[in-house]
């Protein structure tokens, strides 16, 4: 089939923090760049981010030390992520947090006129001796939204070439397995392009919407693990989905951690700050893995309030209305529009919620996706062509368990840093791979399988029948047999959605194909995670299992790697070996 | 309850039409957005945009019982009396002023034009410190109500001189946006874009009718905004 091609140096498909610093980097150097996302890039869900970005620019403290930064990081981590990619993370992130402030991100500022931080979760002074430190980078309440207009702001200074509204259906590759760009179509008139490029960035952002309730945006449907797995690259630690503590009860939506770090705390229907039972010294500042375990005990055991008892307070009034107003003036606005309460007046109801993608396709720190030699184990190779960066990513910074904001600073160091290494192998010459005709015809396969179908169930109910099953079988809690059980409910949705029907053919704004697409992502994602949480048979970080609830650093000290060829999990080395400073050796994890 | 949605496919309709559903909400006060995805169950066909579900990605903004709002922060009890107990119907179009590609989802290129005319990006000459560039809490509080926006196109497309002049009137978005960098204190290209609105259309064409004001999702204010740029552009002329 011949379809038109588009050639470029590189394609970055996803325009959200990642992917527009990605982009911005390689336009900024004069490289042909284009931007494909399905959505007009100040709409996707970096936008969301509210809390800020976690960094050691010693404002708050100006004896703060980046080295603090990572020790937390890795205690975060639970000891899985990868110390030389913290290492890197936290101590060029400054340089990057700087370079978004000369770029325009208006930051709440500090009387001194520098960047104004605050307190969040899992953050210590003096590598957890020092107490509570205050690293997090904000522009009130909206510091997600600040940075991705700021960052789409400069691209297009810069020239970045935009495909918005382009929805990516598939890797091209050749028949070595490298990668030579995507199959995306126009959503407005349905045409369908290959874009070709030496480097094809994926930028996709995470899929929380393979669980019913979730503080992601509805377009966060996995699109780049999809197109991944589909191509026999692996996934690593997918297992790993962070909770969210605070998600306001029903609407899912976020309550940003910046709550706690400003003052609020956690209570009980009996009005108890029970935190302090359950982390004594950080209390409400525990990592978000620790809170979410503790309120879902708090819930268990009868504690919560509301008709079902299925939810607890978040309590902000004694902050006082004025720094409400002036530090979570967007808290505010979500607390009544969502939940019906003046957070100055009453506390939120608030409940764990589906909120992050630890796991993601393995990369190097330069943003290359990596294979195993042999599938689910063996030796890193890279995938050539290939790079991830942001959620889509395991560099991996962020191993078991994310701090708040840093994932804001991992989009915009790593999405960089794939910049800079990709300029600089594009100046040394950087190889064009060629499909022929079939590995384009084999990439378009699935969007003709949509276009083709004749009957079958709808995607809406298939969907919904996803999202519960693995609200019901992968949520806060885990436990063997009910895994299991969700992994043969995937087995059958697996063939059913390859039956399913999409009815509305037609080519403008067709956004139920898009709907279609998107379901055969979830589910690549939903059954990776599904197999992987079953065979990681250890409590660690966000992977908490009733049936083997202490952590087992003897066999489980390592990333998971889910091979989607024979759906087998292999074991892959954490890094241990920073360059500059010692290695944090893994402890009791405690706060 | 009963939902009036305006349709169009150019591929299948020779014109729009106004398409009745009926939807089970049992007298819930849902947000409007869930309505529409409920409908969307029943009709895959219903193009509309959607992303955050929060109101701060700006996608789904549309003109609800005669107002423009975003779907997703509007809920049936604010749309107007009646409507969440099914005694008047919702009613949904495309924001006016904008061609419709398809149903609900206008074509966007314009308003996006004017906003890149503005110039949307800090300019600073001098060589960046090697920290940030320092502002004090007083210059930062400058930038509220402007930095907020959502480009959801809700006010630009609720403003007569707008529709009259799409191509010319940069409208309120734009103009917000321009204010925000010309309040800035670290930007200092204040003259070029001074310079850049001087003509009788540009920002003149604000009449100050204010429906921009009263349509923000976020509650911003771009009359204000557009006020403070004449006075700037008089003093300047002065």
């Amino acid at each position: 089939m011949s379809i038109r091609t588009i050639t470029f140096d590189a394609i970055v498909v996803g325009g959200g923090g990642a992917g527009m610093r990605a982009s911005l980097q390689m336009a900024q150097s004069g490289f042909k760049t284009a931007l494909i996302s399905k959505v007009f890039p100040t709409r996707s869900h970096t936008v969301s981010a509210q809390g800020g970005i976690t960094c050691a620019i010693a404002s708050a403290d100006p004896n703060d030390d980046w080295r603090w930064h990572m020790y937390d990081t890795v205690k975060g981590s639970d000891y899985i992520g990868d110390q030389d990619a913290i290492e890197y993370m936290c101590q060029v992130g400054p340089e990057a947090v700087f370079e978004l402030d000369h770029m325009g991100l208006p930051f709440s500022r500090t009387e001194e006129g520098r960047i104004y931080q605050r307190p969040f979760g899992g953050q210590s002074k003096n590598f957890g001796e020092g107490g509570q430190a205050a690293r997090t980078c904000a522009a009130a309440d909206r510091t997600g939204h600040a940075l991705l207009h700021t960052l789409y702001q400069q691209n297009l200074k810069n020239g970045t070439q935009f495909y918005n509204e382009w929805y990516a259906a598939e890797l091209v590759k050749d028949a070595d397995e490298n990668v030579c760009g995507v199959i995306a179509f126009s959503i407005e008139t349905g045409e369908t392009v290959f874009f070709k490029a030496k480097a094809t960035v994926f930028a996709t952002g995470g899929s929380g919407r393979i669980y019913s309730s979730t503080t992601n945006a509805l377009i966060n449907t996995g699109d780049g693990v999809g197109m991944a797995l589909r191509a026999g690259v692996p996934v690593q630690d997918i297992e790993m989905w962070q909770f969210h503590p605070t998600g306001i009860a029903g609407a899912g939506v976020l309550v940003t951690e910046g709550c706690r770090g400003e003052g609020g705390y956690l209570i009980n229907k009996d009005g108890e700050r029970f935190m302090e039972r359950y982390a004594p010294n950080a209390k409400d500042l525990a990592s978000r893995d620790v809170v979410a375990r503790s309120m879902m005990m708090e819930i268990l055991d009868g504690r919560g309030d509301g008709p079902e008892g299925d939810y607890v307070y978040l309590k902000l009034d004694h902050l006082g209305e004025e720094v409400l107003h002036s530090r979570l003036p967007g808290i505010c606005e979500l607390a009544i529009t969502f939940a019906g309460t003046d957070p100055v007046k009453e506390p939120i109801p608030v409940v764990p919620t589906c909120h992050y993608m630890m796991g993601g396709i393995p990369t190097n720190v330069h943003g290359q996706a990596l294979r195993m030699s042999g599938g689910h184990e063996g030796e890193d190779q890279v995938v050539n062509g290939l790079f991830a960066v942001g959620e889509v990513a395991c560099v991996s910074v962020h191993g078991a368990n994310r701090l708040g904001g840093n994932s804001l600073l991992d989009l915009v160091v790593f999405g960089r840093a794939a910049g800079l290494y990709i300029e600089d192998a594009l100046r040394q010459g950087m190889t064009q791979y060629e499909p022929s005709d079939d590995d384009i015809d084999a990439a378009l396969a699935r969007v003709n399988r949509w276009n083709d179908s004749k009957d079958g169930e709808s995607v809406a109910s298939l969907r919904k029948e996803l999202q519960s099953t693995m609200q019901n079988h992968f949520g806060v809690f885990r436990k063997g047999d009910l895994m299991e059980e969700g992994v043969e409910k995937l087995a059958k949705l697996r063939e059913r959605i390859a039956n399913a029907h999409l009815e509305d053919k037609s080519s403008a704004f067709n956004t139920a194909r898009v709907e279609a697409l998107e379901l055969d992502n979830l589910l690549e994602v939903a059954e990776a995670t599904a197999i992987a949480a079953s065979n990681r048979t250890e409590s660690r970080g966000a992977h908490s299992r009733y049936d083997f609830p202490d952590r087992d650093d003897e066999n489980w000290l390592c990333h998971s790697i889910y091979d989607p060829k024979t759906k087998q999990l292999g074991k892959r080395d954490v890094n241990f070996e920073p360059k500059t400073v010692d290695t944090f050796q893994p402890k009791v994890r405690t706060y | 309850m009963k939902v009036s949605v305006y349709r169009y496919n150019p591929e299948t309709d020779r014109e729009p039409s106004m398409k009745e559903y009926e939807v089970e909400t049992n007298g819930k006060d849902l947000m409007v957005l869930e309505v529409l995805n409920l409908l969307k169950e029943q009709d895959p066909s219903l193009a509309f945009r959607r992303s955050c579900r929060e109101g701060v990605c700006g996608s789904d903004g549309m003109n609800i019982n005669g107002k423009n709002g975003l779907a997703c922060i509007t809920p049936l009890s604010e749309v107007a009396p009646g409507v969440k107990e099914g005694k008047k119907p919702l009613v949904l179009r495309p924001l006016p002023g904008l061609p419709v590609v398809r149903d609900l989802v206008v074509d966007m290129g314009v308003f996006y034009q004017q906003y890149e005319k503005v110039q949307p990006y800090l300019q600073n000459e001098s060589p960046a410190p090697a920290i940030e560039r320092l502002q004090t809490p007083e210059d930062r509080a400058k930038l509220d109500g402007l930095y907020e926006c959502i480009l959801c196109a809700c006010c630009s497309t609720s403003c007569p001189s707008f529709w009259w002049n799409p191509d010319k009137f940069l409208g309120p978005a734009a103009l917000l946006q321009s204010y925000r960098f010309l309040a800035d204190s670290r930007d200092d290209a204040t003259e070029q874009r001074l310079s850049r609105l001087d003509d009788p259309f540009s920002l003149f064409r604000c009449h100050g009718i204010m429906n921009c004001v009263s349509v923000c999702p976020k509650g911003l204010n771009p009359t204000r905004a557009i006020g403070h740029i004449r006075s700037m552009l008089l003093e300047r002329g002065v």
